[in-house]
């Protein structure tokens, strides 16, 4: 067999976030002449600033009533977006296809009932705190179905249900490096063999107050006025979230031949590892990990979709790698996605993956997405791509996508 | 050097080293002396009040110290426990230094009461209500611990940590049928030439008042409180609904090429797995069964095993009127009349639903099944079922030789996986 009969390609793609719906929107938006302004929403949630989804009709994908009213919005914008990769890739209501493709979704969840909560805490410390009292409440208060809109398997439950995408089913959890991870797993199983046919993404409704109480646990999100991605380290920098949602499929080269797909690009490496994070190691572990990517990056032009969350001093760390890059001779043009789209979790390496497969495609590359970042005109043209997405503790990951010569 | 290989030509897996914890006990002997002897772990509710519940039973494990206690802490203690015993007995790499990566089955976090009412009461004075506030005392940079803890990785993070695994743990939830999925996940790691071991592990410590509140009101929870021991009755007649549990089983899996090689003791081995999605409902399967019958079959399929090879098959047998049908009709439409003849019990009937764990923990009794030619029962078989006809191992444990298992776990949000466990070839 051709060794390459097992690569990866990317033949559809799925993205919404607050700067449209779909590549063409997006593309229209950060490849226009001036520069772009992000999508904030600075009041709802103060201190918190973050990036709102675009408006959308969800009817589009989900004609169901019911099916809307089963989900929580995460789960509607997830269930909205595969079916937009479905539909690019040519699979949507193909039942021979959909009964043999695989789903590997990186899921949260945990939108909560915000109001039954805030009615059981109202009782804390009164004279109705009991236990006796919450129960009742619970049983009242709680629907059946939110339980069901607020777990993390039943986003890929939905797609099932909806698309009718029924070959598999899994979900993987982790924050950020989950998105990776279910990129990066579907794709060492079309390499091995083990599958051809993959529908694999995330979703991340970023405007709730729970999912922000989640993160500000541990003292990542950004308060106050918005500052770019880059210039948050000087104030100990921060994580804005987005609400975006990408699902992508993957498929091997042979597989989508025989059925005729037009391929966006070429996914031609990833790997992903766990740094200590003491003493610069992520950086080490990046350096690492383009040398395992190694003679697939030539020198030369080299675009750099960074997944940076803005969390120091991961954020940092990332930004002296576009450095290493340079002084390996590299031609770097650097463009941290979640600058323009906002950090958005789960969906977040699915997103930059997305950014990179439409880049290739369309054989030039992005305008700076915020003011630090310089341009490089000699990156508008078929230079390879490297997407990269850490969490802002634990977890690197690095992928490298190719035009299809 | 073909038995390295299976008949399509991957590594053949491995298991040489198991682990579990239930309500049961503590280990491999305890919980295998307690389920052969048909002993129930399904008990009252101590934990918190049940008052104005409708189900007041589970299956607690109260016997591990997690302070404060909360189902993410649970599930990470748990996890250390099983995970401790698998490696004890496997052998392998050095201590913290997992030779390979670990895929984890562990139920999404998610802040509970407990959580909720210390950030709610850290600032007495606040004037804020409802998130305001709770997001006030997260600011307070107080709570650090408590963000490590309930992110969706978190307890992946830290058995990385303690066991040193290579790599970047993966989470997974697929449900009921998670642990199966980890399983899953591991040995397809092992055939890709990626690895030569993989620690994979089930967990689930989510006894708290709102997942039981959750499931009673989908009505999927038993509500036979008067006789805890009784209440999971799977196949029966009589049966009304699962019993919620918790428990914890990890497995050192090895490429049988390495573990020959170091000389590590063989338990078993993973002759195939395989899954098939249901697009029908969200707590329902489709009524011909079709999912779940493709999941039967893909594993059998992947594992190269015909139906006349498969000795015994140890059942999802949840204890709910639908599961148990389901069960009954998609195994009857794969192995027809020979179905009638293959022994069939239910973990559950005595141990109650682990959830995400279910899949990992039934794996673990299958390899001792196989390993001490003792089929556990399905105990509380009082009134049969006329409509499923089934050799349920009825009651009393029984001898009998078992090279082959089959495993199901069909979950909610339609997640079918199946696993095809099988002794050491001789």
């Amino acid at each position: 067999m051709d060794s390459s009969e097992n690569d990866v390609w990317i033949t559809g793609v799925g993205l919404v976030s607050s700067l449209g719906e779909g590549c063409d929107a997006h593309w229209q938006k950060l490849t226009a002449d001036t520069q772009i302004e992000p999508v904030l929403e600075t009041s709802a949630f103060a201190p918190y600033p973050i990036h709102p989804l675009v408006e959308i009709d969800f009817s589009k994908q989900i004609p169901r009533r019911a099916d809307q009213r089963q989900m929580g919005k995460w789960q509607r914008l997830g269930v909205y977006t595969a079916g937009m990769a479905l539909a690019d890739a040519g699979i949507a209501g193909n039942e021979t296809l959909l009964e043999k493709t695989n789903m590997i979704v990186a899921a949260g969840g945990g939108e909560r009932e915000v109001t039954v909560d805030a009615a059981l805490l109202e009782t804390i410390g009164g004279p109705q705190d009991a236990e006796a009292i919450r129960n009742e409440m619970l049983m009242n208060d709680l629907r059946p179905t939110h339980f069901l809109s607020e777990l993390s398997n039943l986003l890929a439950g939905n797609i099932s249900i909806v698309h009718g995408v029924i070959g598999s089913s899994r979900t993987f959890m982790g924050e950020e490096m989950a998105g990776f991870s279910a990129v990066e797993i579907a794709a060492r199983r079309i390499q091995h063999g083990q599958g051809e046919l993959f529908l694999v993404g995330g979703a991340y409704n970023a405007e709730r107050q729970d999912m922000l109480l989640q993160l500000d646990l541990g003292n990542i999100l950004w308060t106050g006025a918005y500052e770019p991605l880059w210039e948050r380290h000087s104030k100990g920098g921060g994580m804005i979230t987005g609400s975006v949602s990408a699902f992508l499929v993957l498929e091997s080269k042979k597989h989508a031949l025989a059925r005729g797909a037009q391929p966006y690009a070429q996914l031609s490496g990833i790997v992903s590892g766990r740094s200590t994070r003491t003493q610069k190691q992520a950086l080490r572990m990046a350096e690492q990990q383009l040398k395992m990517l190694g003679a697939k990056v030539p020198k030369g032009p080299l675009a750099f979709l960074s997944g940076a969350c803005g969390v120091e001093p991961a954020t940092s760390q990332e930004r002296a790698f576009a450095q290493y890059l340079a002084d390996q001779g590299y031609d770097v043009a650097l463009r941290g996605f979640g600058a323009i789209l906002g950090h958005s979790m789960e969906a977040h390496f699915p997103a930059g993956l997305a950014l990179a497969a439409l880049a290739s495609s369309k054989e030039q590359f992005y305008r700076p997405f915020d003011a630090s970042e310089s341009e490089s005109p000699s990156t508008d043209r078929a230079a390879p791509i490297i997407v990269t997405t850490w969490g802002p503790f634990h977890g690197e990951g690095m992928a490298l996508v190719e035009k299809i010569a | 050097m073909s038995e390295l290989l299976d008949e399509k030509g991957r590594p053949v897996v491995v298991v040489t080293g198991i682990g579990v914890v239930t309500p049961l006990g503590r280990g491999r002997e305890e919980n295998w002396r307690a389920l052969t002897n048909g002993t129930s772990g399904i008990t009252e509710i101590e934990r918190f009040s049940t008052e104005g519940l409708s189900t007041k039973i589970a299956g607690t494990v109260n016997f591990v110290d997690v302070d404060p206690l909360s189902g993410q802490g649970l599930a990470l203690a748990l996890a250390i426990e099983s995970a401790t015993e698998a490696i004890a007995q496997a052998e392998i790499g050095t201590k913290g230094s997992f030779p390979g990566p670990l895929f984890l089955a562990t139920p999404p976090a998610e802040l509970e009461w407990a959580q909720r009412k210390d950030l709610y009461t850290y600032d007495q004075d606040s004037s804020e209500k409802g998130y305001a506030r709770l997001l006030a005392a997260a600011r307070s940079q107080k709570f650090f611990d408590m963000y490590g803890l309930f992110q969706y990785g978190g307890v992946g993070d830290r058995l990385a940590d303690q066991f040193g695994t290579s790599g970047q743990p993966i989470s997974l939830s697929t449900a009921c049928a998670s642990g199966a999925s980890a399983i899953q996940l591991g040995v397809e790691a092992i055939r890709r030439g990626e690895t030569d071991a993989a620690l994979c592990i089930g967990t689930d410590g989510s006894v708290h008042v709102e997942a039981l509140v959750r499931f009673s009101l989908l009505s999927a929870l038993s509500t036979q409180n008067e006789f805890p021991e009784k209440a999971s009755k799977p196949f029966s007649k009589n049966r009304d609904g699962f019993v919620m549990s918790e428990g914890s089983a990890a497995f050192v899996f090895e490429s049988y090429a390495s573990a020959k090689a170091r000389g590590a003791k063989i338990l078993g081995v993973v002759r195939g797995c395989g899954e098939r999605a249901d697009n029908f409902h969200r707590t329902r399967s489709k009524p011909d069964g079709s999912a779940n019958i493709g999941a039967i079959r893909n594993t059998l399929k992947d594992a190269g095993a015909t139906i006349a090879e498969i000795d015994y098959i140890n059942a999802h047998g949840t204890s709910t009127p639908e599961n148990d049908k389901m069960e009954f009709l998609s195994l009857k439409a794969v192995f027809g009349d020979h179905l009638a003849g293959i022994p069939i019990s239910s973990n559950k009937s005595m141990i109650g639903h682990t959830l995400t764990a279910a899949g990992a923990i039934e794996a673990a009794f299958s390899f001792l099944t196989i390993q001490t030619g003792v089929i556990p029962p399905t105990i509380n078989c009082d009134a049969p079922d006329p409509d499923i006809e089934l050799d349920l191992v009825p009651n009393k444990k029984r001898a009998a030789p078992v090279n082959i298992v089959l495993s199901d776990s069909f979950g909610f949000g339609g997640q079918n996986v199946c696993l095809v466990l099988a002794a050491e070839p001789a």
